[in-house]
């Protein structure tokens, strides 16, 4: 892609400043870097605690060029709610709100809140970014943690059971408008949807994959190759889910084998041959099934 | 207009004339006829707010966060377990300073389910930061719904208006309804010194360091003060159109009194009632209602019960291993009076979980006090009224 393609799909506009206080390498701080260049100043950000709510900066300052509400961890979605009411009852019809939480917020603590504004489908874009475990209180597991990894309460001993949890799926079976899963390895994917997602009402979903190189064990210049790695792999495939009934994928997906993905990283090093193929064959089993649900939702030939 | 309403309808109807702009909900018993009288409002056109039907009462408070940061006047109702399940989020409106109104049905919390009043659930959140308005009538009930919004948007703070579960909840009384222009004349729509907006970007709640977390407290305490002085003048603008005051406490026949019951919701009624029948008999009784529990309003009791030989605090609620928690407030703010000042306070815990609350057995509370059985550190047997052996 030339360097005129980017510019012109990337929005020069910048919203979030410099001196944040994200980590070197966060997926987090690209993430919204990323989705505010599309969303423009016309947006209120309610943020449950997560990451962001250091990288946002304390008080007095903030990080970001919009307006931007503190929240309890679970309460994302119903500020969000609220919010939304409130400037629709003063005739605002324009500014966008955005619920921010991390996989912690969003698949745990704050899918209740989540599941009851997808069923209202309140008008607000939800956005998720998931780097698959509670990082900021120190890189404890949560239902995004993916299965085999090591986190802090998944010792390598006995590191995590559970496959991670489909959210996308569970949005969908919301019958949300736009659902969709992104990485901040892909700009153009997830400017794409963004735009998407602004262009229609309702509750609208975003899952942007986003490493942390602390809580992952990996150097803070793999975000981005671990990210597109996530994908080649089928491990994060790239989707988008309209109405909850047509499935797509939006991205290639080789299917490159899971093991150079997994042993970049720290907290899949104690991973076994016999474990890893448990994933590969879990990756796998996930993709066919995915397969299968784009095939079958896709309009029937004229 | 008067109509003869509920006192959860008086609600409604406090709110329609506060003309709330977003209303969060969830169902609980017994609070649910003030919403469904809201949403019927609502759906009819009577009242423009926007409703949102949440998943759960922690929801309904936490969109009333996001409503009331972004600037608009916002209510809910709850009861019960169900206030229990928002005290977090109770928290997140009182020290963020938001004025979200709420009306609070006082229920007997779990386990065993109870659906029946008692003081439990509002008192245990007597340090969220939220005013608290105890009533005791119906007309109180609209009367102070429409003033706990002004009151809310002056200072800066939530406001919980509270009312006993059945007693009046479910009681039909004769309700003056004001004029909506009269009402629109005494609170204009709000405008919110800070809020959420894109013109003017501005992040609310971040991360506080101890280098300046202790004065965020200080001015939550500061606009406590303040509200008292606030619901005050708050209540003679009220009084001045519509001709109603209440008083954060007030003060029935304790002038020449040796024993001042004190009491909150509708046992005050019941209490007026034995007060009758003893001044009747000669006997010099007299009754202090405490209706504004937060900020409490300490140098009115004070005044109230300064020189009065003894006092005795009807508690419908309990603070288990300590005592009635009325009672136990009364005497921290009478505790540094002039020892011959000082009155006897004695506590008594009854009608919880519902039950009756008679006049016998104020009665009871009212002739152990006077028989001085009470005082000091008490016996099991001197806490509590109206229990089975």
């Amino acid at each position: 892609m030339s360097q005129i393609e980017i510019k012109d799909k990337v929005p020069r506009e910048e919203l979030l400043d410099s001196g944040h206080l994200a980590c070197p390498g966060c997926g987090a701080a690209l993430a919204m870097r990323m989705v505010l260049k599309v969303l423009g100043e016309k947006t209120i950000v309610a943020l449950p605690a997560c990451c962001w709510s250091i990288i946002a900066g304390p008080y007095p300052q903030s990080s970001l060029h919009v307006p931007l509400y503190h929240a309890a961890f679970e309460t994302g979605a119903a500020v969000a709610s609220g919010i939304k009411a409130a400037l629709l009852a003063r005739g605002d019809t324009e500014t966008m709100v955005v619920a921010w939480a991390g996989d912690g917020g969003t698949f745990d603590i704050g899918l209740q809140a989540l599941s009851g504004a997808a069923e209202r489908n309140e008008d607000i874009l939800y956005v998720c970014y998931d780097n698959e475990a509670y990082m900021n209180t120190g890189i404890q597991r949560s239902s995004a943690t993916p299965w085999g990894a090591w986190t802090t309460t998944t010792p390598a001993g006995h590191p995590e059971t559970h496959v991670k949890k489909d959210i996308l799926a569970i949005l969908a079976a919301h019958r949300v408008p736009y659902a969709a899963s992104t990485t901040v390895a892909h700009p153009e994917d997830l400017i794409a949807k963004v735009r998407r997602a602004k262009s229609v009402h309702g509750t609208r979903f975003l899952h942007i994959l986003a490493p942390c190189p602390p809580g992952w064990k990996a150097n803070d210049d793999e975000t981005i190759s671990l990210a597109r790695m996530a994908v080649r792999t089928r491990v994060f495939p790239l989707l988008e889910v309209e109405n909850g009934e047509r499935w797509r994928f939006t991205a290639e997906h080789p299917g490159d084998p899971v093991e150079p993905y997994l042993r970049r990283q720290g907290r899949f090093r104690h991973l076994t041959d016999v474990q890893i193929a448990e994933i590969q064959a879990q990756v796998t089993a996930r993709w066919e099934s995915l397969e299968r649900r784009v095939r079958a939702s896709e309009p029937a030939p004229i | 207009m008067k109509k003869v309403i509920v006192g959860n309808h008086a609600v409604s109807w406090g709110v329609k004339l506060a003309r709330a702009e977003v209303i969060a909900a969830y169902p609980i018993t017994p609070q649910t006829q003030i919403v469904e009288e809201l949403a019927e409002m609502c759906a009819d056109g009577r009242l423009e707010a926007r409703y949102i039907k949440v998943e759960s009462e922690h929801s309904a408070m936490a969109a009333c966060i996001g409503a009331a940061a972004a600037g608009v006047r916002t209510f809910t109702a709850t009861s019960s377990q169900g206030l229990l399940l928002m005290h977090e989020v109770l928290h997140w409106a009182g020290l963020g300073r938001l004025p979200v109104v709420m009306a609070d049905i006082n229920r007997a919390v779990a386990p065993g389910w109870s659906i029946w009043t008692d003081q439990n659930d509002t008192l245990a959140q007597r340090d969220t930061g939220w005013i608290q308005l105890y009533c005791e009538t119906n007309q109180e009930v609209l009367d102070t719904t429409v003033q706990a919004f002004k009151l809310a948007e002056s200072v800066d703070l939530p406001v919980m208006i509270v009312l006993d579960a059945f007693f009046l909840s479910h009681t039909s009384e004769p309700v003056d309804i004001p004029e909506p222009a009269a009402v629109d004349a005494f609170l204009p729509r709000r405008e919110a010194r800070f809020k959420l907006d894109v013109n003017a970007p501005r992040a609310f709640g971040g991360l506080t360091t101890p280098a300046v977390y202790m004065e965020l407290r200080m001015r939550q305490q500061e606009a406590m003060e303040r509200a008292r002085e606030v619901f005050e003048q708050v209540e003679a603008d009220w009084e001045k159109r519509f001709g109603r005051r209440y008083g954060a406490i007030e003060r029935d026949r304790i002038e020449d009194a040796d024993i001042v019951l004190v009491t909150s919701g509708t046992v005050t009624s019941t209490a007026r009632h034995v007060v009758n029948e003893r001044r009747a008999r000669g006997e010099k009784v007299g009754l202090v209602k405490v209706k504004m529990f937060r900020p409490f309003p300490t140098a009115a009791l004070r005044d109230a019960l300064a020189g009065v030989p003894k006092v005795a605090v009807l508690d419908r609620n309990i603070s288990p291993g300590h005592g009635g928690i009325f009672a136990e407030e009364i005497r921290a703010a009478l505790y540094d009076l002039p020892a011959a000042e000082r009155p006897q306070v004695d506590g008594y815990v009854i009608g919880l979980g519902g039950r009756d609350v008679t006049p016998h057995t104020i009665a009871e509370c009212l002739d152990r006090t006077r028989a001085g059985m009470t005082s000091g550190a008490r016996a099991r047997e001197d806490l509590w009224v109206g229990v089975k052996s």
